[in-house]
């Protein structure tokens, strides 16, 4: 097992690459940089020196924030996943488990279909998003079975059912240009992050559930044990339960909400965490944040670099992911995940 | 200072397995639970856990119904050492043992130095400092159930309740369990626990509860209780019950197989 010494210094390894990868996202693009340009215009903009008013423009309006959307989305997902796998005591969990995303794509196509604006679909992404989970945990309710089991169902009934929704809409989706669009912000892209007010309509939320999900990070390690176990040493699971549920929520809802849906992200990046720290939520809340931030920070970097026209990032994180995940399994096989 | 059941009944849908129980759990001594599969020895134990919401009003601690006591409070109650867990994730020991202090921490809270302080004594108390970096599921089911018995310990109710602690243990681990169950009641504890053979409740001397399979319990002094025709009567298999020198207290045995038949 990992002593308190050698995590800490993983974890400023990986706050390190972090910074590096950040400042890499910040030279590379259509219009590249080198890292002494990027410092000097953060450094000029500071000071208030308007000699790089082009190069500032670039940093602080084009990159920094799409750079922020990158990391924040990609620690909400990552953490949203895995609290998702201890809550539900399982590691093939992922944050779109009860309908986050299936919700999200559909409130985001009747969006679409009505014309509405970029704010109006993020609003209905996000809605859409909400209700299918309120829907996923409902139904335990109503059956008066709450296992982790009854939930996971519902989570899938959930899902199928918006993805039959979403069909509908497809298919009498008039223009072709809609169709275009819909199938587009279900791939997941930043490209049309051009603000920071669009930034802060959902970092707020984010922030506040990862300061959350943080805290209770210990009690989900005893979730995890089983929720009788839980109960026994004095835990209210239902409630506990149900923040967490709420807070990984939230986390994925505000996420896909400016992004569209990202596949891969939620479900990998927490088994690459516990493979560099273990098990224990309070180490591998921090590292998954900062591994989840880094990873969509890559992909974007590479989704804007790559060809002229922006790549759709479900595609590079499938493309990336899905065979990180074969080695990890590989690399875990003598223990069980 | 007891834990009192007062007219506990409780079924399955139409199956009853718990009918009018009452009965009083002391500290400082061992209760072992008996009955065939099935009797409801393992949803008397929840209930004494506090872990079925159905009858806030039939249990009470000092007179004080089990209504009355928060989550946190319960836990400082009664600790529960389940049958073995099998964790869907890995822990090292000493942080699944420091999980005993939550009663003590609040929801936002972490276990500080001084919570790490009363885990690493629990496992003192248990003679288990070598398996404390140990992951929890790279070790026996013996030594988790060790390990198990000291997360209780950090948790430090007034009672313990096992649900049989022998079951899945090698012969040398159960009689090592048996050794753990009476030094807990020597130093205070009141320790229940649920056991398949008659022998375990002789061997450690204290209250037996027997649930018959019409959810019915008796209890009293292990010696008085436990004898031929009424073994006979509970699991419908011929047992004897006799002195045996060399052991120095009475003895449960099956005599032989009989001749065919059941």
């Amino acid at each position: 097992m990992m002593d308190r010494g050698s995590y800490k210094k993983r974890l400023i390894l990986a706050v390190g690459a972090l910074a590096v990868l950040t400042l890499a996202a910040f030279c590379l693009g259509r219009y590249s940089m080198n890292p002494a340009d990027v410092i000097g215009a953060i450094a000029d903009k500071i000071a208030g020196n308007t000699d790089t008013e082009a190069m500032q423009n670039i940093v602080f309006r084009v990159r920094l924030p799409r750079i922020l959307a990158a990391l924040l989305i990609g620690a909400a997902l990552s953490v949203s996943g895995a609290a998702y796998q201890s809550t539900l005591r399982n590691p093939l969990v992922s944050p779109d488990l009860l309908g986050v995303s299936s919700g999200a794509s559909t409130g985001a196509a009747v969006a679409i279909l009505f014309g509405f604006s970029l704010g109006g679909i993020q609003f209905f992404a996000f809605a859409g998003g909400i209700l299918a989970v309120l829907l996923a945990t409902s139904l335990p309710r109503l059956l008066r079975n709450s296992s982790n089991m009854v939930l996971v169902l519902s989570g899938i009934i959930v899902s199928g059912f918006m993805a039959s929704i979403l069909g509908i809409i497809k298919f009498v989706s008039s223009e072709q240009d809609q169709l275009a669009s819909i199938v587009f912000w279900q791939m997941g892209s930043l490209a049309h992050i051009l603000n920071m007010s669009q930034l802060l309509s959902v970092a707020p939320a984010i922030i506040v559930c990862l300061i959350i999900m943080l805290a209770v990070s210990w009690r989900l390690n005893i979730l995890s044990f089983g929720e009788q176990e839980a109960r026994t040493v004095g835990i209210n699971v239902k409630r506990l339960r149900a923040l967490i549920i709420v807070c990984a929520s939230l986390l994925t809802a505000s996420a896909v909400s400016i992004s569209g849906t990202i596949g891969w992200i939620g479900l990998i990046i927490p088994h690459f965490g516990r493979l560099i720290c273990g098990s224990d939520n309070t180490k591998l809340m921090p590292l998954v944040a900062i591994l989840g931030g880094a990873f969509l920070l890559v992909i974007d970097t590479l989704a804007r670099c790559i060809t002229s026209a922006e790549i759709p990032l479900s595609i590079l994180s499938g493309l990336v992911g899905a065979p990180l995940f074969a080695w990890l399994l590989a690399h875990r096989r003598a223990k069980m995940i | 200072m007891s834990i009192r059941i007062t007219d506990l009944n409780f079924s399955y849908g139409t199956k009853q397995v718990l009918r009018g129980i009452h009965l009083d759990i002391e500290p400082a001594q061992t209760l072992s639970i008996l009955g065939p599969n099935g009797a409801g020895k393992t949803t008397l134990l929840n209930a004494i856990a506090g872990l079925e919401g159905s009858f806030p009003d039939n249990i009470a601690y000092n007179g004080q119904p089990y209504r009355h006591f928060s989550p946190r409070q319960m836990a400082r109650l009664v600790g529960y050492v389940p049958q073995i867990i099998v964790p869907t994730f890995d822990y090292s020991v000493v942080d699944y043992v420091v999980t005993g202090c939550a009663p003590q921490l609040g929801t936002f809270q972490r276990p500080g130095q001084e919570h790490y302080d009363i885990a690493v004594q629990a496992i003192r108390e248990m003679g288990i400092e070598h398996l404390a970096e140990k992951s929890y599921r790279q070790i026996s089911g013996g030594e988790q159930q060790q390990v198990s018995i000291a997360r209780v310990l950090a948790q430090g109710p007034s009672y313990i309740l096992m649900d049989e602690p022998t079951s899945h243990l090698d012969y040398g681990n159960q009689v090592r369990v048996l050794k753990t169950i009476r030094r807990l009641a020597q130093s205070g504890f009141g320790v229940i626990f649920t056991t398949h053979n008659p022998d375990q409740a002789l061997l450690l001397g204290g209250r037996t509860a027997i649930i018959d399979r019409g959810g019915n319990l008796i209890c009293g002094e292990s010696h008085k209780l436990i004898s031929e025709p009424f073994l006979k009567e509970l699991y419908g298999v011929q047992l004897c019950i006799s002195g045996l020198e060399r052991a120095g207290r009475c003895v449960c045995f099956a005599p032989n197989l009989g001749d065919g038949g059941n």
